[in-house]
């Protein structure tokens, strides 16, 4: 029986995930396309929010992956300490960019959705800023990456400032809370079905997640190929360098 | 260690700039921030707690990138990280040597310049107080900070980069007691947050920067 650290061996990942890749690449295009039309054209407007309210279908989903992304790469990094799976670190390294623009997402369709709402573009409300200094948090990590020349010495330290960045960020997140008691409401998608939303909007919003899922899942391996394909070139290159000498 | 500690003080004051850097700039931000809002003494006093953590957080910032980079440059790290005391021994000695020659004058001076922003006088006593609890977490985290970046070259916007969210619990808190002194509600439960953030910086972190300077060292 092949242990499940097979699966990541630079090789077999490539192999599996070029198997894999179109049929998850086609099925997060139809969980997205379906779950965005589903929600746009196919509910009713809210009663008292009116058409706006069908950008949740995009702040939600993003705002749920800014958080979850960030936790995958907490996992690579815990991986890559304890294994050295370079995979693992390559993972994170790529999930970090797409966790920078989820978190962008959410910031921007906040402001959009915040204007009528609220009548303000931003306000230092705990929700917004916690997500203002996740989005700092991804910046850092990314130019730690990109300011290291070896690929492992980057690895390392990037590891242990996500390490350390995860205790921050939880810090942070309740810090803010006692700072300013905001206007953002509060979650939406709890279990308790008195306060979440209507189902009307819950099942198409359910699929959007979904798709959000699949799309992260496609986006992070196909980086990771890409990582991959950079690293096996730039040894290449080496070698044919030491072999022209 | 304890050698180590006098040796890191000693060259702060006698290279000129690492002590007097941070003093003179928490000043200079105090002197701008009434012609930048208007000396309206009323709207000073009520940003005053902000300006002075403000200040105090970027003081420390300031001087963060040279807690390793000397060392490491004239190869002196190197003969720490072999010497018989633990790695973890040296961060922690070097970032409370920092915290003498940066945060503490901070926490001396501020009363001085509470006074210049109209703080209102029930504060004082928190703004020495936070101070005095919190910017040791400010010099420990910017010690961790300094050791993720101490190899690169241009490594100061980095490390600022990097240690800034790191910093915004310390100064909501600070910041907080200060505020809620002024207008004298408790103060009890942001304290014991602040205290809280500094036990576990002192405590931890030592252990991930030592992690990185070992990396930057190999």
């Amino acid at each position: 029986m092949a242990s499940i650290w097979e699966w990541a061996n630079p090789r077999k990942f490539m192999d599996w995930t070029d198997r894999a890749l179109p049929v998850i690449a086609a099925l997060a295009a139809c969980l997205f396309v379906g779950g965005l039309v589903w929600g746009f054209f196919f509910t009713p407007d809210d009663y008292r929010q009116g058409a706006t309210v069908k950008i949740f279908y995009l702040h939600v989903p993003s705002a749920m992956m800014a958080i979850n992304i960030w936790a995958m790469m907490l996992v690579a990094s815990l991986i890559w300490i304890v294994r050295r799976h370079h995979v693992s670190a390559l993972a994170a390294k790529s999930a970090a960019a797409i966790g920078a623009t989820m978190t962008l997402i959410a910031l921007v369709t906040g402001a959009i959705w915040g204007k009528p709402m609220w009548g303000t573009y931003w306000e230092w409300d705990p929700r917004l800023t916690s997500f203002l200094i996740l989005f700092l948090f991804y910046v850092g990590y990314m130019a730690l990456w990109d300011a290291i020349e070896n690929p492992d010495t980057a690895a390392d330290l990037t590891s242990v400032l996500c390490l350390v960045g995860s205790v921050f960020a939880i810090l942070s997140r309740y810090a803010v809370l006692f700072w300013n008691q905001g206007l953002h409401q509060g979650a939406s998608l709890s279990m308790d079905a008195e306060e979440n939303v209507a189902d009307v909007y819950w099942y198409p919003a359910l699929v959007c997640i979904a798709g959000f899922i699949l799309l992260f899942v496609t986006l992070v391996l196909l980086r990771t190929r890409t990582e991959i394909r950079a690293r096996r070139l730039h040894a290449l290159e080496m070698r044919e360098r030491v072999a022209g000498q | 260690m304890i050698r180590l500690f006098w040796r890191d003080i000693t060259l702060a004051f006698r290279s000129g700039g690492g002590f007097g850097l941070g003093l003179g700039f928490f000043l200079i931000l105090v002197t701008l921030v009434p012609f930048g809002v208007g000396p309206d003494s009323a709207r000073l006093e009520t940003i005053a707690p902000g300006i002075l953590w403000v200040g105090a957080l970027l003081a420390c910032l300031l001087s963060l990138d040279r807690l390793f980079a000397l060392d490491f440059e004239d190869g002196s790290l190197d003969l720490l990280a072999t010497a018989p005391i633990p790695l973890e021994g040296v961060v922690a000695i070097k970032a409370l040597a920092h915290w003498i020659t940066t945060g503490l004058p901070l926490v001396i001076a501020a009363p001085a310049l509470g006074f210049l922003l109209h703080l209102d006088g029930a504060a004082y006593r928190w703004l020495v107080v936070t101070l005095l609890i919190g910017t040791p977490a400010l010099s420990f985290i910017g010690a961790f900070g300094a050791a993720l970046t101490v190899g690169l070259k241009r490594g100061g916007l980095l490390m600022s980069l990097l240690v800034l969210p790191l910093y915004i619990p310390t100064l909501i808190f600070g910041a907080e007691v200060v505020r809620r002194g002024a207008e004298g509600f408790l103060v009890g439960t942001p304290l014991a947050m602040q205290a809280g953030i500094t036990a576990g910086a002192v405590a931890l972190l030592p252990f991930a920067a030592a992690a990185a300077l070992r990396v930057a060292l190999r």
